[in-house]
């Protein structure tokens, strides 16, 4: 005679968090809106007969789908579609790259400040609200106007105006952590500070730094295309979203097309990325998580 | 309340101190520093430029330089445009009225239009107003402002021919009908980022409101609906929105400069930009220096209405 063993299963943490970003179907229509522009952006530059940088003169202005230009051709006669993927390549590095940097910084500037607290808490915070006066956009440009413009200047401009909200959110974390009894532990066990910070207080403070990142990289797409609109990001004849659309305004009565191609891409970038911070913010709800 | 405003204020200053020397700082990385008009001219040689640096104290210590500066700033000696010699406070302030112009319209705007939504969202949560307005709200503040700009001047100036396409006003008009169509379609597009916001948080603070006990007490007096709404929630749950809307001034400048550049708008953001290009650099610190202020006293002002209109955060 057998006994039936009633067996409750309990889904892990990550399982449960799977599955209530499942049911966010507006976060999975971002993921998946994700994945195709990053898979079209790395990929579709190699299945195209067009350079991005071609210059044919005598296709100038082409219209969407007439001949073999899909999306049309720009003032210069290189291929819209073209620029589109390789200009996907840039902006979208340039957002995930520019949320690395700024993340690392927040992340150390708050865990530094949550954990001593004191003058030194006090100091950074205060660095933090004073960054926070300056109007992203009026800050990011006096910047860029002081130096090079380039990729590797963008990316680090962006991430330079970009960290002070993950800094908050790791400062208010690690402050309320490092009171419970597994940082107390960690103290009696003798481990240094850097090593309670950064390997026990920060990872528990992993769902809100996730929402705040993913946040982040549309933060960082949509600054990318403002300083490469008004001239100060991206230079031609390198692509990206946001320069594309530098001289859309003045073919705006003859060749629409030019403007509505990167547009339409950066918003649908942008609004991926919030739908997907959302989704990530109901599924990882981090008072579930944490306390 | 007066200890609570005078511990505000000491903030207040302290960030302004910190600003102040982030602003410093950003000067004297431009190529050259402060000197960089000069040595940009092929006849200074390089004993020029230090009787130069010499009259302009640029051989003294850094901190010294920065108290200098400092106090000449607060003295309202902001230095002067490299273009034409003109004082950069006046030609901030001459470029002011047009950008608080459309500020302030947008503002109503966003107001207005956040507040109805957020109300009615909140009213009938999960509906499907509601959830349009939710991701219409998280669509809105995708949109980069000036591609929307790009769109509004495309379908209501280019093809419609509605609107005009920039400026302030017509050359040799001027009537209010003229500056008011003018103003339309830029104070629209800076609004839709501050609508979006707005309503979010207005649905948000109307939420928290409307399920307190005082409320369901106000019901159970058989208090009209619309009373009870008007005079008992919406007056609650307009509160926290003074705090918002000090959070919100930050990027409704940033949204202006923006604004202003698609629509040449001759305000302070287009000033702004202008002065980049010309590399303008007094000019560039003055309005950076400016903005950042104005956020500071924002928030200020902010915080001190707050405390007057909710006695619980003088307290706590």
């Amino acid at each position: 005679m057998s006994t039936a063993v009633l067996q409750v299963v309990h889904p892990s943490p990550g399982q449960a968090a799977w599955r209530r970003f499942r049911r966010h179907r507006l976060a999975m229509a971002g993921a998946v809106t994700i994945l195709v522009l990053v898979l079209a952006s790395m990929l579709g530059p190699y299945l195209l007969p067009f350079d991005d940088t071609y210059i044919d003169v005598l296709k100038r202005f082409a219209p969407p789908l007439s001949g073999a230009h899909l999306l049309g051709t720009d003032e210069l006669g290189r291929d819209v579609l073209a620029r589109l993927m390789m200009g996907g390549r840039v902006s979208l590095s340039i957002g995930i790259v520019a949320m690395g940097i700024a993340m690392a910084v927040g992340i150390v500037v708050g865990a530094f400040a949550g954990f001593y607290g004191g003058v030194l808490g006090a100091v950074l915070m205060r660095l933090v609200d004073a960054v926070l006066c300056f109007p992203t956009i009026f800050l990011l440009l006096a910047l860029a106007a002081l130096i090079e413009p380039g990729l590797v200047t963008t990316t680090v401009l962006i991430a330079a105006t970009a960290w002070m909200g993950v800094a908050r959110v790791v400062e208010a974390q690690v402050r309320s952590l490092r009171q419970r009894d597994f940082a107390i532990a960690a103290v009696a066990f003798g481990s240094s500070n850097l090593r309670i910070m950064f390997r026990e207080l920060v990872p528990n403070a992993m769902a809100p730094i996730v929402v705040a990142a993913t946040l982040n990289v549309a933060k960082a797409i949509l600054l990318e295309s403002y300083v490469s609109y008004l001239g100060y990001g991206i230079q031609p004849p390198a692509a990206s979203w946001g320069n594309m659309l530098n001289n859309a305004q003045i073919y705006l009565t003859s060749a629409p097309w030019l403007a509505i191609a990167p547009g339409v891409a950066i918003t649908l970038a942008v609004t991926s990325f919030n739908f997907l911070g959302d989704g990530l913010r109901d599924a990882l709800d981090p008072r579930m998580n944490i306390s | 309340m007066a200890r609570y405003v005078a511990n505000r204020l000491a903030q207040a200053i302290m960030l302004l101190v910190i600003v102040s020397a982030i602003g410093f700082a950003i000067l004297h990385l431009a190529p050259g520093g402060p000197l960089s008009q000069y040595a940009a001219s092929a006849q200074m040689t390089q004993e020029d430029l230090d009787r130069v640096s010499r009259q302009l104290g640029l051989d003294r210590p850094l901190p010294i330089q920065y108290l200098d500066w400092f106090s000449r700033m607060l003295g309202g000696d902001w230095g002067h445009s490299y273009r034409d010699g003109e004082a950069v406070l006046s030609v901030i302030g001459s470029h002011l009225g047009a950008t608080f112009e459309l500020m302030a319209t947008a503002t109503i705007i966003a107001v207005l239009l956040g507040s109805w939504i957020g109300v009615l969202g909140a009213l009938r949560r999960y509906s499907l107003f509601d959830t349009l307005a939710t991701v219409g709200a998280m669509i809105a503040l995708s949109i980069p402002t000036f591609w929307f700009g790009l769109v509004t001047i495309y379908v209501f100036s280019v093809k419609l021919g509605w609107l005009p396409a920039g400026d302030r006003e017509t050359v040799g008009d001027g009537s209010f009908l003229d500056l008011l169509h003018h103003l339309i379609a830029p104070a629209v597009v800076l609004a839709l980022v501050e609508t979006a916001m707005w309503g979010r948080f207005m649905r948000s603070s109307m939420l928290e409101v409307i399920n307190q006990d005082y409320i369901r007490t106000a019901r159970a007096k058989g208090i009209p609906q619309w009373r009870v709404l008007t005079r008992h929630a919406l007056r609650n749950a307009l509160l926290p929105m003074i705090t918002v809307a000090g959070l919100q001034f930050p990027t409704l400048l940033g949204g202006a400069l923006v604004a202003e550049t698609v629509f040449t708008w001759p305000g302070m953001g287009r000033l702004f930009l202008d002065s980049i290009g010309y590399r303008d650099y007094p000019v560039v610190m003055g309005i950076l220096m400016f903005s950042a202020t104005m956020v500071l006293l924002g928030s200020l002002i902010a915080d001190i209405l707050y405390a007057v209109v909710d006695p619980r955060i003088r307290v706590g």
